[in-house]
């Protein structure tokens, strides 16, 4: 699947979702389903900075494409983790850097985006396309 | 308890009737900042639509007016702490501002290679970080002093710190995060036995309990306008007359000078010699009013109050399982610092959030109260005598909703 269409995927299960709790409950979910990060990446050389709770996160290229594994302390953290991951892993650098994040507002969850909600949202996003750009200067092309 | 008139003071602050998504709000991030009551509000108003006008400059009469409220309000925070003369009380932007002043003064005029600063665990990085950094500039080091693991002070390990190279004690009135009020009268006596001067933030102790600097005989007292129920961007330092007329100037600019040449300035008598440029001077009068404010409704009864809710929040927060209270002193104020089972603090944040409680999560700045404990954060709850029992339940139930959603 490319980006958008994950992403569309995602607005549709959070659209027959109701209020907050619900929408954290599914978030939690998506967090208990994250594969667990290689203990090795749970260093503070792979923590995220600007985040209240603690956020790894680890990529890899493999076939040109960037597989990320995450982990954070905090379960809800963990879950826009694990949402993050769900829309960009196994995608090309090229992919990652184009993709738009407009989903993030579709389904509700815009005000995690805002960069005082400390719960490194937009460090995690920024940090993905970090390394998406690392891995492109490196295999251009 | 049932004397004290909660209903008229929450009609006092209109904020408190606000809702945040379609929920009565719960404030209880008090230790952060406090909410205004109307007078305040309405002075600040009043003087930006009536009165405003520079201080100290102009003959005209708006100036006048200005400028003699503005000595007034001075006149208003030397009575409220209790303080000797109104050249010892001097307007500055908070609490960090006040300490950053004698921080560096302080290390101008006395600090020497060797010589040792004494802060306690439990301080905010604002009376951690300005004391480093003017050691750092006259080689002089900080020593900590340690905390039982109740959060109190240890005596014992405080007397035995001082040394002959001891050149200050720096040390907070009331802890942000475990909420200990410090026995600081009795450490300020140890310490003027050893010489030492001793500063005292007071930023979470002015709004509790009255203070009274000159029965305290702190040589320096730090407060925030915004935590005592007055404006942002104004607070107080208060020095006794023989530091603050021995210490060179902080800031220089208008106001705090005598005469400029450019050979040679002359600085302006105290405490005009503190407040380089246009002051904030209707946070100034904001504050004075929040202070007269504070007297009308009585500092014993609102530390009365408080301590009845500090004991009901103590039961109800109790007996929620898997509750880590974090400041168990004998002597603290209503913030309750915790952590709930397993749960990450920024977890049960975020659905105290949306259940309409504001506490605050993370290290509360004070990372080194958090390494005391292992701990990586906690949730906050800070009360003050706007809160109610029925806001405590509302908090309690809140945390059973959390242990929920997480079990």
């Amino acid at each position: 699947m490319t980006i958008k269409e994950i992403q569309d995927e995602i607005i549709e299960e959070f659209s027959g979702l109701g209020e907050w709790m619900e929408r954290y409950n599914y978030l939690i979910d998506l967090g208990k389903e994250l594969p667990l990060i290689d203990p090795a990446f749970r260093k503070d050389e792979y923590l995220i900075r600007g985040c209240q709770s603690r956020v790894w996160l680890n990529a890899e290229l493999a076939d040109g494409k960037v597989v990320f594994t995450a982990d954070s302390d905090a379960i809800i953290t963990k879950g826009l983790a694990a949402l993050m991951i769900r829309v960009f892993t196994e995608h090309t650098p090229e992919e990652i850097l184009e993709a738009d994040l407009g989903f993030i507002d579709a389904i509700g969850l815009k005000e995690h985006l805002s960069p005082t909600r400390s719960n490194g949202l937009v460090s995690m996003i920024r940090q993905i396309r970090y390394y998406a750009m690392a891995y492109q200067a490196k295999n251009p092309g | 308890m049932t004397d004290f008139p909660i209903h008229k003071i929450r009609e006092d602050f209109p904020l408190l009737k606000q809702k945040v998504y379609g929920k009565d709000l719960v404030y209880f991030d008090n230790g952060a900042t406090t909410q205004k009551p109307l007078k305040v509000i309405e002075t600040v108003n009043r003087l930006h639509r009536e009165q405003n006008a520079s201080i100290h400059r102009s003959v005209n009469f708006m100036s006048e007016r200005m400028t003699q409220d503005y000595e007034n309000a001075r006149e208003t925070v030397r009575r409220f702490i209790g303080a000797g003369k109104t050249a010892e009380i001097v307007f500055t932007s908070g609490t960090t501002a006040s300490i950053n002043a004698v921080a560096y003064t302080y290390g101008e005029a006395v600090l020497r290679p060797g010589d040792e600063v004494l802060v306690s665990v439990m301080e905010h990085h604002s009376n951690i970080v300005p004391w480093q950094l003017s050691c750092d500039r006259h080689g002089a080091a900080i020593r900590v002093i340690p905390i039982t693991d109740a959060g109190e002070i240890d005596l014992d390990a405080y007397r035995s710190l001082f040394t002959g190279k001891t050149r200050m004690v720096a040390v907070t009135h009331v802890s942000n995060t475990l909420g200990t009020i410090n026995p600081v009268r009795e450490m300020i006596r140890i310490a003027h036995e050893h010489g030492v001067p001793v500063l005292v933030d007071g930023a979470q102790a002015i709004q509790h309990e009255k203070v009274d600097v000159t029965d305290l005989d702190c040589d320096f007292y730090a407060f925030s306008g915004h935590k005592v129920y007055g404006p942002t961007g104004i607070g107080i330092l208060y020095g006794k007359e023989e530091w603050l007329e021995r210490l060179p100037p902080w800031q220089g600019g208008g106001d705090m000078i005598d005469r400029v040449t450019f050979e040679k300035t002359t600085f302006n008598e105290l405490p005009f010699k503190f407040e380089a440029g246009t002051t904030n001077f209707i946070g100034a009068i904001g504050l004075a009013e929040a202070l007269r404010y504070l007297e009308e409704t009585g500092m014993e009864a609102i530390r009365d109050y408080e301590l009845s809710l500090k004991d009901y929040a103590e039961r109800m927060l109790g007996s929620l399982p898997g509750m880590r209270i974090f400041g168990t002193a004998r002597q603290k104020v209503a913030i309750f610092s915790f952590i709930l089972g397993g749960i990450h603090p920024y977890d049960t944040g975020m659905i105290l959030d949306k259940l309409g409680i504001a506490v605050r999560t993370g290290t509360h700045c004070a990372m080194p109260v958090m390494d005391r404990f292992g701990i990586e954060g906690t949730v906050r709850a800070s009360l003050c005598f706007y809160n109610t029992t029925s806001e405590i339940d509302r908090l309690a139930e809140g945390l059973r909703t959390v242990i929920d959603f997480f079990a």
